[in-house]
């Protein structure tokens, strides 16, 4: 096995230093994804070889994203170069190479942008900093774009509020539609279609998973707490990251999930058909794939008659269920009115509750009404902090006030734990720093920038732990518990420091034995 | 990338997992273990042929948590961890195991 070695940064003493690195240019010029094979690129419509008229090709299809969304333009035509988003991204300042700044992976579509898409560009392109769609731009893009995980850390600060991550959705959808795919993303597309999730765990696996788990479940209370699988009728259909059925420490969160059903007597179910929260089809940008991948739950729904919709911890797919459901598959308001199935979802479902709800808020309600209590001395052995998911920070919300993505889950985590403490202002809540692994990079041929964008966080992770004891981080993106137990261990850090939300719900939660 | 065994032309992908699982053979999980400096022992087989069963009727490679149960039940409950997995195949289960094994590697959010 090649095991491509590079540099652990340092983890700074004085946390200015972080911000403030060595430029090293084309530091990662030639940390590459893999590019899709032509298998994965044809299940999903793109070319399965580079076309000879790639060029043509990605050109026509930026000219129709630039019809579609006035926002990218806008984008693309207002930054004033002012350098505020130059030290905002992890992974320049993990990095130190130049083209990581937000400002410059924008400009390698921008230039692009101006030579061929403005007048003065087109008639004289030595007069404006523009730059031809050659070969070797396409291979930068390819590069450069699959090195941002689209967490929209450097928009917030950004006086313009360019979003850099929808420039590099669209970015990675024009090298798809010429044939420039990555394998990582698309490769999982192709398995949400053909088998319902991204693990590709198939229905028999995934029933003989959950019995195993329900077997554990047993074992630790004493009590059937069950993980229903297509009950048909039953009041909630729980949409989880598959993940959750199969990686450490995700499989806690989705036990804690069922105790917390169990005990609120809740009537709920899973479903094989759509046993995945995530839609990988955002990060290449693509609007058919979200749609089709959404799809898969609205058909799940109608199938099993339910009445609510719960999400699991999921980051990016929360974002795309809480902003783009609606639109997508009816789930929640604003279903196009010739679309028969999205207006039979919006009547089947009971608008009593949120659609879709977050795992989160049903937690956090059930507490706040008092049907759950908690027994945070359970996490004694505990001292925690939460990382906020991008995703879920800064493109969602949760409860019906503002801020309520930060605040549900550290309120629940609260109730659940006792030593608990947040790490430094700048880099939590809607400044929160990304794990390094979202957006479409949780690869191992990208190992180097996802340990190197880990950076910022474990910087701040480090501080909580020497001055406040903290142990153990929690999260509610199947990404970022991944990304966490592979890279920790690079910073000396064991893999289990990460947990999920719902494993210290579950540890605390009281449940009924007869003894309480 | 491609191994040669026994006059066999293995392929691989980009990460050397095999392409045509039928073509899996003893002698190429020892090829690769060797290419680790690993040498394969009794407690690694253990394990690649509970992935081999489990795959065969299931499609797919175990999630860690029931590689561990069925791991703690066939060899003693102080082998039933992550840690003796990780012990023996340091690259992690999946990564290292599951290759050794012919089986394809999980993808996802893992």
């Amino acid at each position: 096995m090649s095991k491509k070695e590079f540099d652990i940064p340092a983890v700074p003493k004085d946390s200015e230093a972080l911000f403030t690195p060595e430029p090293k240019p084309d530091a990662t010029a030639s940390v590459r994804s893999y590019p899709a094979s032509a298998q994965h690129q044809e299940a999903l419509g793109f070319p399965g070889e580079i076309p000879d008229d790639w060029q043509d090709r990605a050109l026509a299809h930026f000219e129709t994203l630039l019809e579609r969304s006035r926002s990218l333009r806008v984008y693309l035509d207002s930054c004033v170069r002012c350098g505020a988003c130059t030290d905002k991204c992890h992974y320049y300042l993990g990095t130190g190479d130049p083209k990581n700044m937000p400002v410059a992976r924008q400009d390698l579509m921008r230039d692009v942008y101006r030579r061929h898409f403005t007048p003065a560009g087109r008639n004289f392109p030595g007069l404006v900093r523009g730059r031809e769609l050659t070969r070797e731009v396409m291979d930068e893009w390819f590069t450069y774009f699959h090195q941002c995980s689209q967490c929209r850390r450097c928009s917030v600060y950004c006086p313009y509020g360019i979003d850099t991550a929808e420039i590099s959705m669209a970015a990675r959808e024009i090298l798809d539609v010429a044939g420039f795919g990555q394998k990582y993303v698309n490769e999982i597309l192709g398995k949400v279609h053909k088998i319902g999730n991204n693990l590709g765990l198939p229905g028999p696996a995934l029933e003989d998973t959950l019995e195993g788990l329900e077997e554990d479940l047993r074992d630790e209370t004493g009590l059937d707490v069950k993980i229903p699988l297509d009950v048909e009728g039953a009041d909630i259909l729980l949409v989880t990251p598959s993940a959750d059925f199969f990686a450490e420490p995700h499989v806690d969160g989705l036990m804690g999930y069922a105790k917390v059903f169990h005990q609120a007597g809740l009537s709920w179910t899973l479903s094989s058909h759509a046993a995945e929260a995530g839609n990988f089809g955002m990060f290449i940008g693509n609007y058919e794939q979200m749609k089709k991948v959404a799809e898969r739950i609205r058909e799940a729904a109608l199938k099993l008659k339910v009445k609510r919709i719960v999400v699991g911890e999921c980051g990016h797919a929360w974002r795309v269920a809480y902003s783009f459901w609606n639109t997508l598959a009816g789930i929640g308001h604003g279903a196009d009115e010739n679309d028969e199935y999205a207006r039979a979802l919006q009547n089947q479902l009971d608008p009593n509750y949120p659609v879709p709800q977050h795992i989160c808020e049903l937690t956090y309600d059930l507490m706040q009404r008092g049907v759950l209590k908690f027994d945070p001395t359970a996490n004694d052995h505990i001292g925690l902090t939460f990382h906020d998911s991008c995703n879920v920070a800064r493109a969602s919300r949760m409860g019906d006030k503002p801020g309520g993505q930060m605040e549900i889950p550290r309120a629940l985590l609260r109730a659940s734990v006792r030593n608990f403490h947040d790490m430094a202002d700048s880099t939590i809540g809607d400044a929160t720093f990304c794990c390094g692994g979202g957006g479409g990079l949780l690869t191992d041929e990208l190992m180097e920038i996802r340990v190197k964008g880990a950076l910022p966080r474990v910087n701040a992770l480090r501080e909580t732990m020497e001055e406040h004891g903290v142990t153990h981080m929690a999260a509610i993106c199947a990404i970022c518990k991944a990304q966490f137990t592979k890279v920790l261990p690079y910073y000396d850090l064991p893999m289990d420091t990460i947990v999920s939300l719902h494993q210290m719900v579950g540890n605390a939660l009281r449940l009924d034995r007869g003894e309480i | 990338m491609a191994y040669e065994v026994n006059g066999v032309t293995v392929e691989t992908d980009e990460e050397g997992y095999i392409e045509d699982l039928s073509k899996w053979s003893k002698e190429l999980a020892e090829i690769m273990a060797k290419e680790d400096d690993c040498e394969l022992s009794e407690e690694h087989w253990e394990i690649i042929n509970f992935l081999r069963e489990y795959y065969e009727e299931f499609q797919i490679a175990p999630a860690v948590r029931v590689l561990t149960k069925q791991i703690g039940k066939r060899l003693g409950p102080e082998k039933g961890n992550s840690k003796y997995l990780y012990e023996l195949f340091p690259y992690g289960p999946a990564k290292q195991a599951c290759r050794y094994a012919g089986l394809p590697k999980p993808t996802g959010c893992v």
